[in-house]
């Protein structure tokens, strides 16, 4: 809604510069008759920032409730009160990537140099280092609670997630997770946008990991030796993980081809001939 | 068209601008000579704009305000009326109405109906959607999404009169003042 909100202005415009008439009337359907009147702005504007202020708090609270789900399973590896912070820095954190990841190869592609500027890269890698130290102390404190609470299960699940079969996923995760972000704590790293798309996948792959260690090595060691077992991905599950990332490229590059990639009214906002003189 | 008669034929007059400099100008202009009924059309949001057309209180905080309130009462008193009245269950001795566990609900229908009233409720105080406005039969004024700013003096103004608005109009330095057929 937010998103569709955000791109009326813009279907305007698309529909003021389509070239044929099945553009024009689509463009035209999705603008819904918006006019650019001053009235109509200045609602739109408020509606806007109301929006953006009640999507705020929403992230903090999706990410918890997810990690509630976790929290409430009795599971040794799920049962945890860091879960909640140490998820929203989580998302953060992997949100972050995504976006460099993305934004990366496009702004070369098609140009947006000045547009998206290295100020923004820069700002993203900051945000990404911050919030990549939050979930590695989340990391930090998991494995503390593990020892701290004495508890012989709870013991069991952070020496075996260290030492036992998936012992390579867990400390592939710390590498990608704990340790490649710290290198964006050098400027020059975080001007060389090779390193960061590279940062942001190895980020990308080792948020992938820390969901993999959370789920399976909490669950393939359960209370109980009956239920123990390993887990391995079949070809389905692959094709299946393989198939959602293709189904998201394929949405994506549907995006970029009808639909404006960066918002074109708030760009006019900030140029010069936009400013207003008395 | 004859002096002083209301216009049944016309929506208003329509100047055309190059900036919005000129058009918050204008805008301001035609604010202190006394008309009432004008509007602005611009590409991007402008701020001064809406000032100088003496447009600047909006209801849309206040029904998402009261959105809010229906939303937070509403989440919580359907678990309340689930727990409680409908299906009550003992769970581990807890009281029914066990709020604490209400809360994340309640926080997401107050976001949740808060938010539609702030699209609903602006679409709404604006009238969209419309596809079809009159506006649109201006010449040029397609230009009014991408880089042309534009003045109307509607005819429902009571100080309308169409040749007096032309040619105030035409005193400030429009590049062109149209007709806009009703």
């Amino acid at each position: 809604m937010f998103w569709f909100v955000g791109l009326i202005p813009d279907f305007a415009t698309l529909r003021d510069r389509a070239n044929s008439k099945a553009f024009r009337l689509i463009y035209g359907l999705l603008a819904m008759g918006w006019r650019g009147s001053a009235r109509h702005w200045h609602r739109y504007e408020m509606a806007y920032l109301l929006l953006a202020g009640l999507a705020t708090p929403l992230v903090l609270s999706v990410h918890t409730i997810v990690s509630f789900d976790f929290a409430v399973g009795i599971i040794p590896g799920w049962h945890a009160t860091i879960f909640p912070p140490y998820f929203v820095a989580g998302a953060i954190y992997a949100g972050f990537a995504m976006v460099l990841l993305l934004t990366i190869p496009l702004r070369k592609i098609y140009g947006l140099e000045s547009f998206i500027t290295m100020r923004h890269m820069n700002n993203m890698a900051k945000v990404m280092l911050a919030t990549g130290l939050i979930v590695f102390y989340g990391y930090l404190i998991e494995a503390f609670f593990g020892w701290y609470s004495g508890n012989h299960y709870e013991r069991f699940m952070i020496w075996n997630r260290m030492h036992g079969p998936y012992a390579p996923y867990y400390w592939a995760l710390i590498f990608c997770n704990g340790l490649t972000p710290q290198l964006l704590w050098f400027k020059k790293i975080r001007a060389n946008l090779v390193l960061l798309w590279i940062i942001s996948v190895i980020v990308s792959i080792g948020m992938w990991l820390e969901r993999f260690v959370i789920v399976v090595t909490s669950l393939h060691r359960d209370f109980l030796p009956s239920s123990w077992g390993m887990y391995q991905p079949s070809q389905w599950d692959w094709a299946m993980y393989v198939g959602t990332i293709g189904f998201f490229f394929a949405l994506l590059f549907l995006f970029i081809r009808f639909l404006p990639m960066i918002s074109i009214f708030e760009m006019r906002t900030i140029l010069p001939a936009a400013e207003v003189e008395e | 068209m004859k002096q002083g008669k209301p216009h049944k034929s016309l929506y208003g007059v329509m100047a055309q601008f190059d900036n919005p400099s000129q058009l918050v100008a204008a805008a301001k202009e035609t604010y202190a000579a006394g008309y009432r009924q004008i509007n602005g059309y611009s590409p991007f949001p402008i701020e001064e704009l809406s000032e100088a057309i003496g447009f600047r209180r909006t209801a849309l905080p206040l029904i998402v305000l009261i959105g809010g309130i229906l939303g937070g009462l509403g989440g919580f008193f359907m678990q309340y009326w689930m727990e409680v009245i409908d299906y009550p269950i003992n769970v581990g001795g807890k009281p029914f109405n066990s709020w604490p566990a209400f809360i994340p609900i309640t926080f997401e229908c107050t976001v949740l109906v808060a938010a539609f009233s702030a699209v609903l409720g602006m679409l709404a105080l604006n009238k969209l959607p419309q596809p079809y406005h009159r506006v649109f039969n201006a010449p040029h004024f397609a230009l009014a999404t991408r880089d042309s700013f534009f003045l109307v003096i509607e005819s429902k103004d009571p100080k309308f009169d169409h040749d007096e608005a032309v040619r105030f109009l035409k005193t400030l330095d429009p590049r062109e003042v149209v007709d806009v057929e009703l």
